[in-house]
């Protein structure tokens, strides 16, 4: 299993999942991760949390406390304007990462 | 948001994570049990995510470091006997540096307050007896004249003047300057003008400009002072301008009243030297072509004028070398003394947070097990270590506030004017500057020292006390290299002080040739209008001397031109020995009107022939007595007695008749010069030194002194009444001497404090961590005495490195001191040894203590208490 060792892909990551799910708090994003990437990606929850945090105060995203389905209390992120422009920049700048890294291990 | 409610936040969003992790856990079928292990187990070290979450938070990161200061106060307050050592240390060496510096940085770093300093030459004439003597008027009218390298050169000489008020005539400081004097300077006056061109030839009308502080203390600020006239020495002379409060220039004292050079100015005779000279160095011109270019002008001169010029040569140096360059190699010294004050203490103190880490590794094991981070754990050390050096920098620094005003307390009143640089001594934006970097410096230390110790194995295997051992023997040879370090810095300082100490012995007990008790002195000026005639001066001289022989308890009463332990021998003239060829460069020698009894007066001691006698006047053969130094230079080999010399060739011959032994003329660290002494009554002068010895305390004669003086004439003006062994003792070789002495003393006896105060925390330190092996070897049968030998061998391993190395390193900088030495040889064999002698003797007692406490272990207790 893969672990997020390029920097900046957590956040990523993150940021993805809320653009696509909406509303998610911190178990609902490790949960989508793990599932969308068919379990090749896991995120600990030791570095998901200082993350979130980190990101809530660069007004990436927002938050705010909502019951589950199953009635419990759990924190909510959602996406900002800010975010979603941050979200653009940070894909443009891992395709071309990845562009480049490919290019390097296709090298003949 | 407060701290608390944001921790409460992070705790809920944590464990709503963990919840939601077990109720998917148990609908995927798994037991309660295994849900609840599963969803902690995949969530890892709650605590330690908190940490981290809540260290993303900017704010939090602020309110952690407050929360981190509080910890570190808190620290310092259960450990007080750390704190108070610790702060006191740093304290006392921040104190030292700082004022220090704040002289160093009065003296030798703030530039003078004239315009582009550095530009600024003082100039003099060499002679065969040194390279800076006065220069004559014609001598600087060719100076100035043909010269290419200064944009101006400017005379002046320091004088007394009788200052005529409405009540009596008082003498006041001053000072003549040709007319472009402040120009070269590039001061100008606040009120008024500066002297013209021309206006400082003998026959331009007299002007004066006064001091800001006269202007104030005499003339009461008035506006209206421009124009008024002044008496000075009889001759009115007109007011035409102030300078500056700010303006001060140390080598005429604190002067308050400046004419145009006229009174030392002596159109017909070149052999008349009496003037100093500044000039400014034109743009581009180097030093070095300066010297050169004056040289060469010397080296005509003497062709053109052999007569007075013969074998004189030209001196240019930068004016602030002029100033302070005596005081420079003994300021460096103090700064360098004061510096490894510092360090000691620094290292003393870098000890001390070493062995608190050691002790506290268990609590930073239970705290890393918590979850605190490491960088956490790391901040914790260095904002405590910037605490220390943040306390003990202020502290250092109010401290040093009052040992510079304790210090300049202490200086003679009279050397202080002659510093007026001084003046800016105190916690300017310079020394401020310095004491931040030090501060600075203190701070990377005593953070870094505790981190180096712990890495982060240390952080796991704190817990098990078996990790201790490898750690503690890294402690205990960085520990020991520091303690040698200290002993042998407190080593240096030591022999430092000892030597100058020494120094100070010997120059206070160095043979001045008289003898300096019971002798009162006291400086006359009579006025030349009715003075001017040499019977009148030689009436007068009487006169005085008769009326003061009448007072109670004197001895006997003597008149001399100059008095011993001057802080400038001069005097000059040169001469010639009559009946011996001229060998290219002239004889030059000091001269000294005395009268008849002056050497039965001081007790100075006669090697061969006679004293003056009271027929010794102008009527007789002219007669001299000389030194004995003037007979080793120029009668090395003969006798002098019977000789005759003369000051040139249309001077009369004059015999020597005696030879005294070498009275200490000039300051008492330097060598005594050929002195010529000639009878006062054959060339007398309206300026003199009474002299007289006294069967009780010479104190209590010199307000009479004065008394009788004015009976006799109230215009005669009297200055410097004093003791010679108050003038010995207020001399500034004497003060030099014994203040670096009394400094570093200081230093040392802190120094010598603090290395063997770290020498016993290492060496109890050591003991306390090998009680258990010391119980062992006695349970196994080990004699007390072999114990001593074990700890003792330990301490005298590091004494005698320390001792070892500092030998070597004090050599080195005694021989870098060398100059400031006197009568004692770098290498003083007897310091060297006493020194070593003193420190094994306290790393001796130093390490005996905890010796002791470990020799009396008792095996049953040490073994049980692991």
């Amino acid at each position: 299993m893969a672990k997020n060792d390029l920097q900046g892909t957590l956040d990523l990551l993150v940021l993805k999942t809320l653009s696509q799910m909406g509303e998610l708090h911190g178990y609902g994003i490790v949960v989508h991760i793990q599932r969308a990437s068919d379990d090749l990606l896991r995120v600990e929850e030791g570095s998901l949390y200082p993350a979130l945090h980190r990101m809530e105060q660069r007004r990436w995203i927002a938050s705010e406390w909502a019951l589950t389905n199953t009635n419990r209390r759990a924190k909510y992120y959602k996406l900002t304007s800010v975010g979603r422009q941050q979200l653009q920049d940070a894909e443009k700048n891992f395709e071309y990462l990845v562009k480049g890294v490919r290019a390097i291990l296709s090298y003949a | 948001m407060s701290r608390s409610k944001v921790n409460r936040e992070i705790d809920a969003e944590l464990r709503s994570h963990i919840e939601l992790r077990i109720e998917d856990n148990l609908a995927a079928g798994m037991s309660a049990e295994d849900a609840r292990r599963d969803a902690l187990l995949r969530f890892g070290n709650l605590t330690s995510t908190k940490e981290h979450v809540a260290g993303a938070d900017t704010a939090l990161t602020l309110d952690s470091i407050w929360s981190d200061l509080c910890y570190a106060c808190r620290q310092l307050w259960k450990n007080p006997g750390f704190a108070c050592t610790a702060i006191l240390v740093l304290t006392l060496g921040m104190c030292a540096s700082i004022a220090i510096f704040a002289f160093v940085d009065a003296v030798l770093i703030s530039p003078l307050p004239y315009q582009v300093p550095s530009r600024l030459a003082g100039l003099f004439e060499s002679t065969p007896l040194g390279p800076r003597f006065h220069l004559s008027y014609l001598d600087y009218l060719d100076w100035k004249r043909q010269n290419k390298v200064f944009s101006s050169v400017e005379a002046y000489d320091s004088i007394s003047f009788a200052l005529k008020t409405a009540t009596e005539t008082q003498r006041v400081e001053g000072a003549t300057v040709s007319a472009g004097f402040f120009r070269t300077l590039g001061v100008a006056p606040i009120v008024g003008r500066d002297f013209g061109v021309g206006e400082d030839t003998p026959s331009a009308p007299r002007t004066v400009i006064v001091s800001y502080a006269a202007w104030q203390s005499r003339f009461g600020k008035r506006q209206d002072l421009l124009g008024q006239t002044v008496t000075l020495n009889g001759e009115p002379s007109v007011i035409i301008g102030v300078l500056p409060q700010d303006f001060h220039f140390a080598l005429t004292g604190q002067t308050e009243f400046w004419t145009a050079l006229s009174e030392s100015s002596d159109p017909k005779n070149r052999g008349n030297h009496g003037l100093s000279a500044i000039a400014r160095l034109k743009d581009g011109i180097t030093w070095e072509a300066a010297s050169s270019d004056m040289r060469s002008i010397a080296q005509q001169l003497a062709k053109q004028y052999p007569d007075s010029d013969e074998g004189r040569g030209a001196t240019v140096l930068p004016l602030t070398e002029v100033l302070v360059g005596s005081l420079r190699p003994v300021l460096l010294l103090l700064l360098c003394g004061a510096v490894l004050l510092l360090l000691i203490a620094c290292v003393n103190v870098s000890g001390l947070l070493l062995v608190r880490s050691e002790n506290r590794r268990h609590e930073i094991a239970i705290r890393g097990a918590l979850g605190a981070s490491r960088m956490r754990l790391l901040r914790q050390f260095v904002t405590e270590g910037v605490m220390l050096a943040a306390t003990g920098s202020l502290l250092g620094v109010c401290a040093a506030c009052g040992a510079i005003h304790l210090l300049k307390l202490l200086m003679p009143v009279n050397m202080l004017m002659d510093m007026p640089y001084l003046k800016g001594l105190g916690l300017n934006l310079h020394v401020m500057g310095f004491a931040v970097a030090i501060g600075l410096a203190m701070a990377n230390l005593f953070s870094l020292t505790p981190i180096l110790r712990l890495s982060l194995a240390d952080l796991r295997t704190g817990l098990t006390e078996g990790g201790r051992s490898s750690s503690r023997t890294v402690w205990s040879h960085l520990g020991a290299n520091l303690v040698a370090l200290e002993l042998s810095a407190a080593m240096v300082l030591l022999v430092g002080a000892g030597l100058l100490g020494k120094s100070f012995y010997r120059l206070m007990h160095a043979d001045i040739g008289f003898q300096t008790d019971h002798l009162a002195s006291m400086r006359l000026l009579a006025p030349l209008s009715r003075y001017a005639k040499d019977e009148q001066q030689v009436a007068l001289a009487r006169h005085v001397m008769d009326e003061t022989n009448h007072l109670p308890g004197v001895q006997s009463v003597a008149i001399a031109h100059q008095i011993p332990v001057a802080n400038v021998a001069g005097g000059n003239t040169t001469f010639e020995v009559i009946g011996r060829p001229q060998h290219g460069s002239e004889d030059e020698s000091s001269s000294r009107n005395v009268s008849v009894d002056y050497f039965s007066t001081v007790r100075a001691r006669l090697v061969r022939g006679r004293y003056f006698s009271e027929g010794d006047d102008v009527s007789k053969p002219r007669v001299t007595i000389v030194n004995r130094s003037f007979t080793r230079k120029y009668f090395a080999g003969e006798d002098p007695i019977g000789r005759q010399i003369r000051y040139d060739a249309t001077t009369p011959a004059i015999e020597i008749v005696g030879i005294v032994d070498d009275l200490k003329e000039g300051p008492l660290d330097e060598e005594v010069q050929p002195v010529l002494y000639t009878p006062f009554n054959q060339e007398p002068d309206n300026a003199f030194f009474l002299v007289a010895r006294t069967a009780q305390e010479p104190q209590e004669l010199l307000k009479s002194l004065e008394a009788t003086v004015h009976r006799i004439d109230p215009e005669i003006l009297t200055f410097n009444a004093e003791t010679m062994e108050d003038r010995i003792n207020h001399s500034q070789s004497t003060y030099l001497h014994r203040s670096s002495a009394c400094l570093v003393g200081g230093f040392a006896a802190i120094a010598l404090l603090l290395g063997v105060v770290g020498l016993y925390g290492l060496i109890a330190y050591s003991v306390s961590q090998r009680t258990r092996e010391i119980g062992v070897r006695i349970a196994m049968g080990a004699q007390r005495s072999s114990v001593y030998k074990l700890i003792l061998k330990e301490a005298g391993r590091l004494a005698a490195i320390g001792i070892l190395a500092g030998l070597i390193c004090s050599v080195v900088t005694a021989s870098l001191m060398r100059k400031i030495l006197f009568g004692t040889q770098p290498w003083d064999a007897g310091t060297l040894a006493g020194v070593a002698l003193v420190l094994s003797i306290s790393a001796l007692l130093a390490s005996y203590i905890p010796a002791h406490r470990a020799a009396s272990v008792n095996p049953v207790e040490a073994l049980r208490a692991e």
